[in-house]
């Protein structure tokens, strides 16, 4: 499996950590189910997913990719809103 | 059909014409009072102790493939029980108990052997808290020892105990611990359940699960439909797809492990060895073959395969604990679709929907727990409360935070178990 960031290109795997799903954080402060919802539960879907990942130990910006978590096959790629190095 | 060395004899003298099929092969039957979705190693272990333990034989088991074709087919069998928090600590020695008397249980050869367990340390730090880790396992019943460097020394001579980053400080060694034969457990378990009146039923996949009025009627498959008056949801690996059919997300996130295989050596590695800090562990199956693994390779996947970068990093931390197995060859490697939930620790309970019950969110860790899990579910479908070994893995435990079993204190994501 390669990534690629918008920053850097197409890069080896081994650059990369994954950063969870990309969720929308809930706005409140104090516990409740959207808390538990975003922290939690996930939709955990066999097919295309969308997730955050950190290129790591390259330019550090953190991506919003879409994955086939059936076959690894990368969809798509861009810079997650407020991730640019 | 039974098992003993005199019918061994006897087969062996006439031709082995004696030998039937282990379990029927029924069609499925309209209704049942209970359907357990998912032939695995929990699924089939649930059923038989539905039958034993509770009289319950208007019982089937769905499974979409073959019988123990998921992950109790694609592990790497270690048995143990040496948790550490309260929750999974009386599950797992409950689960070893069983193990201990599983294959007279069944009359049949799981080739459960409790060559112990050896996980190494490599600071004072460590040290401590394998002590730790150790007392708990003793008040817990079970059994532990803290050897030293030379008490490794003794019994794993080939280790490189001076490696630079990860000196060996000593080992926890907890002699019962040790592994069994993945399929044979599922194939003894299916046996026994089909023998007390259990339908397993093959190439059957659950389509849906049909609820009415927030209760359960029934699922539908794709050998019709079937109504039944509990169903438990026993596919780990698959929760999520399966629990999705009766609208419930669930707190788990899928992610690949890995395994590895060597070709077949002569007898070398006695025990499992676990080296924590290199993300590897290893032994020998009694084919010969070293088995091994390390750690997720930490991305959401379904694909029952890994990347190499994961396992480069478990044959360089194998190389750098045992220069030996340099010599040695791989054959093969797999991947296994595990459940990973936000503390570790797995699920057994009811659900939001009344007969709709959950076992699920083995992380890694199933294979030890097919006894107990069994058990458990069993007692829990038949008497509609939570078995005594079971009480911690509460569905709500994320929702409240009472009681949250996160052994490694790694935190709330799914990966990091």
């Amino acid at each position: 499996m390669r990534l690629t960031c918008p920053l850097c290109g197409e890069r080896d795997l081994r650059e990369f950590t994954y950063r969870g799903a990309a969720l929308t954080r809930p706005e409140g402060e104090t516990w409740g189910d959207d808390w538990h919802d975003y922290i939690h539960l996930r939709d955990n879907p066999a097919g295309e997913n969308r997730e955050y990942w950190a290129h790591s130990t390259g330019c550090a910006a953190v991506l919003l990719v879409t994955r086939d978590t059936r076959t690894h096959e990368v969809l798509g790629s861009a810079l997650a809103k407020g991730g640019g190095a | 059909m039974r098992f003993s060395g005199l019918r061994v004899l006897k087969e062996g003298l006439t031709g082995n014409r004696g030998w039937g099929p282990h379990w029927r092969d029924p069609a499925p039957k309209p209704a049942y009072d209970i359907v357990i979705i998912g032939g695995g190693g929990h699924g089939l272990a649930t059923a038989f102790y539905l039958a034993k333990e509770h009289g319950l034989r208007n019982v089937a088991v769905l499974e979409k493939g073959y019988l123990g074709g998921g992950n109790v087919g694609r592990n790497t069998t270690i048995v143990r029980a040496n948790y550490f928090l309260p929750g999974n600590s009386e599950f797992y020695s409950h689960s070893l108990k069983l193990w201990e008397g599983l294959e007279q249980e069944l009359n049949y050869n799981v080739m459960h052997s409790q060559r112990g367990i050896i996980n190494l340390f490599h600071s004072d730090g460590q040290r401590d808290a394998a002590a730790r880790r150790g007392n708990a396992m003793i008040n817990q019943g079970d059994d532990a020892e803290l050897l030293d460097r030379d008490g490794v020394r003794r019994l794993l001579p080939y280790l490189d105990y001076d490696q630079g980053r990860f000196p060996i400080y000593g080992g926890l060694y907890h002699r019962r611990g040790g592994t069994a034969r993945h399929d044979a457990v599922a194939w003894g378990f299916a046996r026994g359940a089909s023998d007390r009146g259990v339908d397993l039923i093959q190439n059957c996949e659950v389509t849906g699960i049909d609820v009415e009025g927030g209760q359960v009627t029934g699922v539908q498959t794709s050998r019709g439909a079937i109504r039944a008056r509990k169903v438990a949801i026993v596919t780990a690996g698959r929760s999520g797809q399966v629990a999705a059919m009766a609208g419930m997300r669930l707190p788990i996130e899928s992610h690949i492990l890995q395994a590895f295989v060597t070709e077949g050596l002569k007898p070398v590695l006695d025990n499992v060895v676990t080296f924590g800090m290199g993300h590897f562990y290893i032994s020998q199956s009694d084919k010969g073959g070293l088995v091994f693994g390390g750690d997720l390779d930490m991305y959401p996947s379904y694909a029952q395969r890994g990347n190499l970068p994961t396992a480069e990093h478990v044959m360089e931390a194998g190389m750098a604990l045992m220069p030996m197995i340099g010599k040695a060859r791989v054959l093969r490697s797999w991947g296994g679709i595990m459940d990973m939930t936000p503390d570790g620790s797995p699920i057994i309970d009811r659900t939001d929907i009344g007969g709709l019950y959950l076992d699920c969110g083995w992380c890694y860790g199933g294979f030890k727990a097919v006894p107990g899990s069994g058990y458990a579910l069993a007692h829990l479908l038949a008497t509609d409360r939570p078995h005594d070994s079971a009480t911690g893995f509460r569905l709500d435990r994320f929702r409240d935070g009472v009681g949250l079993m996160d052994e490694e204190g790694t935190g709330a994501q799914h990966n990091t178990h």
